[in-house]
């Protein structure tokens, strides 16, 4: 959906983020769609959370923690920063982050898309669920810590302790790492891995993008099962 | 929780409204914490040979100007006397090591919130906006502020337990996080430094730290930095001096934190919402300060 003549205003000048919330909400278990441009968010907390229709969001200017939060169909844009939690367990959906993210970006989530076009702070992606997280810029410490499902692509460089305790997702990282966590691992490129990376860039809008220079990172699986080696430890 | 904000003027043009702009950023940090607020402003600074003092005492009817005749007479020096609510700021040509000693001897509960030549630190229970306002804070004009609304963790809720912190002068410290090496480290500044503590408050102890290693000649900068090996929990850091402004997270980075700049200023605060009051924020950078990374600005830094 693009931006069109007749958007609905919700202006936060007033700092009512429960009302601000209730209108965006308003379509909430429709097909409905809609545009709204969120006017003056200040970087209040919970803004666009719960959204649950295939609505979109501009918000003009940077948010506070958690926006966008457990989103599912509805496509969010910041056109500033996101504070803390942005995306936290979305369902579905895309949100896209124009400036930088703080922690925790995409924490928890189980689908949807989460672009930022620049940097992601600390444990971006920590518990990720299913969803996929493409970061145009860095991503922090301890990203991806714990995450099960989903995929997370990166153009710029990874923070220590990339992946720990990784299960299932599969991570792709074009710049550095600056080490890798507790059980992560580089792994092969496939075709089959390359032709997701393909789509995942595609979709966050880096067709420009080449495959050149892309590691794949994923579980060793060495802490999914007890070892009787370590017995001796409990 | 706590918040913490601060607020560095580089255009001097803007010093006649630091606290005009200041103010809004600690008052949108009133629900991290409701419990007591405070700061410490840079501002007026003495003439060589003079020396600051804000001074607090929890008596409302505390006699200040007795106080400051006998200082007077004691000294044979020049006082003068600004009355803010519960605390007086007084200016003394008096020896500044035996001015202090002597206040602190007059009476127990007389307790000195800050000394050197720009410092003063104003600080109480209760909520942000109410105490900016007893203090006079949105008139006041100044270099540099700092400030911090607490939710108490480490020590009980007192005007004592409040933050800034200062343990040296023309230096105060704000922190939001809590420290698990306090204790050790107080014992190991009183032993080896001579520093002693006022309170068991561990942000007191990281203020401590810092005056200690500005006293080895290190600079703010420098003093934060050691703070990374010496320091063990979790903390955002906020500091200032006379001259100086300066801001460190822990390695992990447990605590938030804002960073920004524009070619008139300076501004932190523990969550962007803080900031958006200030003029041409909108198109400052804005910036998370990385982990264990020291961020300073000023002349002795």
């Amino acid at each position: 959906m693009s931006a069109g003549e007749n958007a609905v205003i919700v202006d936060l000048a007033d700092g009512d983020v429960r009302a601000a919330n209730t209108r965006l909400q308003e379509k909430n278990g429709s097909e409905d769609t809609e545009f709204y441009k969120v006017r003056n968010p200040r970087g209040v907390h919970a803004l666009a959370c719960g959204l649950d229709a295939p609505v979109s969001v501009e918000i003009e200017g940077s948010t506070g923690y958690y926006c966008a939060g457990m989103n599912k169909h509805a496509d969010v844009t910041v056109l500033g920063n996101a504070g803390q939690g942005v995306a936290e367990n979305m369902m579905s959906g895309r949100i896209h982050v124009k400036g930088d993210c703080s922690q925790a970006a995409g924490a928890t989530a189980h689908g949807g898309l989460l672009v930022v076009d620049g940097n992601a702070a600390a444990r971006c992606g920590i518990s990720l669920k299913g969803a996929d997280i493409v970061v145009k810029g860095d991503i922090g410490h301890m990203s991806c810590f714990m995450a099960q499902a989903g995929r997370v692509v990166v153009l710029g460089n990874a923070g220590a302790a990339l992946g720990d305790s990784l299960y299932e997702a599969r991570i792709y990282i074009r710049g550095t790492v600056e080490s890798l966590g507790a059980d992560c691992v580089e792994k092969e490129m496939g075709d089959s891995h390359r032709a997701e990376l393909r789509d995942l860039l595609d979709a966050a809008g880096c067709q420009e993008v080449p495959l050149d220079g892309f590691r794949r990172y994923g579980s060793a699986r060495t802490l999914y099962h007890f070892q009787t080696d370590n017995v001796g430890a409990y | 929780m706590c918040g913490i904000v601060g607020l560095y003027l580089k255009n001097e043009a803007l010093q006649p409204q630091l606290g005009a702009l200041f103010s809004p950023l600690l008052i949108e940090m009133t629900d991290r914490g409701p419990d007591s607020a405070g700061i410490a402003v840079f501002r007026n600074a003495t003439a060589a040979g003079q020396t600051k003092l804000t001074l607090f005492h929890p008596d409302a009817g505390y006699g200040w100007p007795g106080l400051a005749d006998r200082l007077a007479a004691a000294f044979e020096a020049t006082t003068t006397l600004e009355h803010h609510d519960s605390h007086v700021v007084l200016v003394t040509n008096a020896p500044a090591d035996l001015a202090a000693d002597w206040i602190s001897a007059q009476d127990e509960q007389l307790q000195i919130m800050s000394r050197g030549s720009a410092i003063e630190i104003y600080k109480e229970t209760g909520l942000a906006d109410d105490i900016l306002a007893r203090f006079d804070v949105p008139g006041m004009a100044g270099t540099h502020a700092v400030g911090h609304t607490r939710m108490a963790t480490e020590s009980a809720v007192t005007t004592d337990g409040s933050h800034p912190f200062s343990t040296g002068a023309d230096l105060c410290l704000v922190h939001n996080g809590s420290l698990s090496n306090h204790n050790r480290l107080r014992a190991r500044l009183a032993k080896e430094d001579g520093i002693q503590c006022r309170t068991q408050n561990d942000t007191e102890v990281a203020a401590a730290f810092i005056s200690s290693r500005l006293a080895k000649g290190r600079s703010l900068h420098q003093a934060l930095d050691d703070c990374i090996g010496a320091l063990d929990g979790f903390y955002t850091f906020v500091a200032g001096t006379r001259d100086g402004f300066a801001v460190l997270r822990d390695p992990i980075a447990c605590k938030p934190a804002v960073l920004a700049e524009t070619e008139d200023y300076v501004a932190f605060a523990s969550e962007y919402r803080a900031l958006v009051s200030l003029p041409g924020v909108a198109d400052a950078k804005v910036w998370e300060p990385e982990p264990a990374i020291v961020y300073s600005w000023g002349d002795k830094t």
